[in-house]
């Protein structure tokens, strides 16, 4: 494998399940060795599915994908001896240690003796659960539960990390500092992750590109940065004391458009909303322009582009839309 | 294959501490036995006297009895473990790494046939303790317990395939409920064949229970019927092989449909 080969490379993928349920419909993906990677999309949208095939739990129906330079269908072991997977639920043994766990899951990937305990303890330290390394995992809180699902996917230092959605289920607190170690792992020698999630946020905040999935396939893919780019700017949103009525909708949004650096005008009653190139600046001269023409403003706020807005754009709909009621909860 | 082996021993480790930490589930295992042997013992008591048991004693016929269908009912429950451990993304967890499918499975086999040789001696140690006789001695004693770890991996390695496939637990209780008692009473476990309605005896001739108990009960008689336990301990080994080698299978099919 040279250096410029994707780390996973995943082609016209098809997977159906039984009662012709389409989990997969055409997915194709590319993730340089090295980067972060985000699979964005609401529940059900095909990320699971995706990452399954990858990690050679499930066949697809048709496709084809390798991963670390291995084909998924055929060499699945070379890909399994390549791959960390930390999946929604990973399972680690209740009954067992923090330690007794990754001391297995060291084993079944080859290491023994002298190495295997330093790597254990390594990873131990390194997820702070050194303490309650030797208490059965039953006892353990969902977020030390989560850190040790990663510290087992990376007990033989894979190329490529899987991780599925890895803060679900988490308390703010516990997710902030998955974050955290997320970032962390990004920096170290060359490893790849490739990371599910239906948080906008994490997947702005973790991964260098993401590829947006809905209904079975990639609808956009590229850096987030770039793909709010796209979007032409921050959104100015401005509440008015006083509806505005026909005529004075056209003067203003007339005033307004003229502005330097302002795209698009919407009033619409007592709600004005503006793209521009650059939104904290425009401010006062949006304000300076609505007072002139003897319109009062009670709030103004300037907003980045978030990924929902470049969602919105590709999919078609609202993320909050597509996610249905089992997110309205999760996203904050 | 030392992979193969050591990753099987890996596999049965991990089962045996379970067992070994969850004291309450170790130790109704064991107290179950107990209570069928002190239970029919008593109730069954008189029925030596009918004849064709070969002894006098009922306890003596009584403990292959109970050893057998222990194991069967020990067993046939190893699916709910397989289950939970779908549910909890641990099998998912070891299928993507490198270990073989015939350890993950061999592992459970393992596990279970040690489960079951520690309960079939205890359960005869306390046959010994309230006064039963074995005139076959110990290798008689070795061919029942050996016996009995065959049969339980049957139906062991059959309720991992049905916990693999259906993945429901209501189908493994339904049909372990369903047959444990005809499985048990369709055979020499309480009663001597002599004193069992012809047609009863025929059916309990197809009964892998009651192989392992006609294979137990000859080793341990006084002058065992070699034939008899080859014939039905070599028929337990080939119902085991396959039921392992199904239950290998079964994998594949698990993997389809996740």
């Amino acid at each position: 494998m040279t250096i410029s080969a994707p780390a996973i490379e995943a082609r016209h993928l098809i997977k159906t399940y039984a009662g012709d349920v389409t989990a997969l419909n055409g997915m194709d993906l590319t993730v340089e060795p090295g980067t972060v990677f985000g699979l964005l999309g609401p529940n059900g949208a095909g990320k699971s599915t995706t990452v399954k095939i990858l990690t050679t739990l499930a066949r697809p129906d048709s496709g084809e994908a390798t991963v670390a330079g291995h084909d998924v269908l055929r060499h699945p072991d070379r890909v399994r001896r390549a791959i960390g997977v930390v999946a929604q639920n990973s399972g680690a043994d209740p009954a067992a240690t923090g330690r007794e766990n990754l001391r297995l899951q060291g084993r079944l990937h080859g290491l023994k003796g002298a190495a295997l305990g330093r790597r254990v303890d390594e990873l131990l330290e390194r997820f702070t659960l050194t303490e309650a390394a030797e208490r059965p995992v039953k006892g353990y809180s969902g977020g030390m539960r989560r850190r040790l699902d990663v510290a087992l996917g990376l007990v033989h230092r894979p190329e490529v990390l899987f991780l599925d959605e890895p803060t679900t289920g988490l308390d703010p607190q516990a997710r902030s500092a998955m974050w955290e170690e997320i970032g962390r792992l990004a920096g170290e020698e060359g490893l790849t992750i490739l990371l599910t999630t239906h948080y906008l946020e994490e997947a702005d905040r973790l991964a260098e590109r993401v590829a947006i999935v809905d209904r079975g396939r990639v609808v956009v893919a590229g850096t987030p940065d770039a793909l709010k780019g796209e979007l032409r700017g921050d959104a100015v949103h401005m509440e008015l004391r006083q509806a505005v009525g026909d005529a004075g909708r056209t003067l203003l949004t007339g005033a307004l458009r003229a502005l330097p650096g302002v795209h698009e005008v919407l009033v619409d009653g007592t709600r004005i909303s503006v793209r521009s190139d650059d939104g904290a600046a425009s401010v006062p001269a949006l304000l300076a322009a609505l007072e002139q023409a003897g319109v009062g403003v009670a709030t103004a706020t300037v907003a980045r582009p978030s990924l929902d807005d470049v969602y919105l754009r590709y999919a078609g709909r609202r993320y909050s839309e597509a996610a249905g009621p089992a997110l309205v909860g999760g996203v904050r | 294959m030392s992979t193969a082996v050591s990753q099987t021993w890996y596999m049965t480790q991990r089962q045996l501490m379970v067992f070994v930490r969850q004291p309450a589930y170790a130790i109704i295992t064991l107290i179950q036995p107990v209570i069928w042997l002190f239970l029919f013992g008593n109730l069954f008591k008189g029925v030596v006297e009918l004849g064709g048991f070969g002894t006098t004693s009922y306890l003596d016929y009584l403990v292959p009895g109970v050893v057998v269908m222990s194991a069967l009912s020990a067993n046939m429950w190893a699916g709910m473990t397989t289950l939970d451990e779908i549910q909890r993304g641990t099998i998912d967890r070891f299928l993507t790494t490198p270990v073989s499918r015939a350890a993950l499975m061999n592992g459970n086999v393992v596990n279970n046939g040690l489960v079951t040789a520690l309960q079939s001696v205890i359960i005869v140690l306390l046959g010994l303790l309230g006064g039963a006789e074995y005139p076959g001695g110990i290798g008689g004693v070795a061919v029942l317990v050996l016996a009995a770890v065959l049969l339980g991996t049957v139906f062991g390695a059959l309720s991992n395939a049905l916990g693999m496939l259906v993945r429901e637990r209501e189908s493994i209780i339904g049909i372990n409920t369903f047959l444990l008692l005809p499985l048990t009473f369709l055979s020499s476990a309480f009663m001597a064949p002599a004193q069992m309605p012809s047609w009863m005896r025929h059916i309990a001739d197809f009964n892998p229970l009651d192989w392992a108990m006609v294979a137990g009960r000859s080793a341990m008689a006084g002058d065992p019927d070699w034939d008899a336990v080859l014939v039905r301990g070599g028929g337990l080994l080939a119902l085991a092989v396959a039921a392992v080698w199904l239950s290998i299978r079964t994998f594949r099919s698990y993997q389809r449909s996740v």
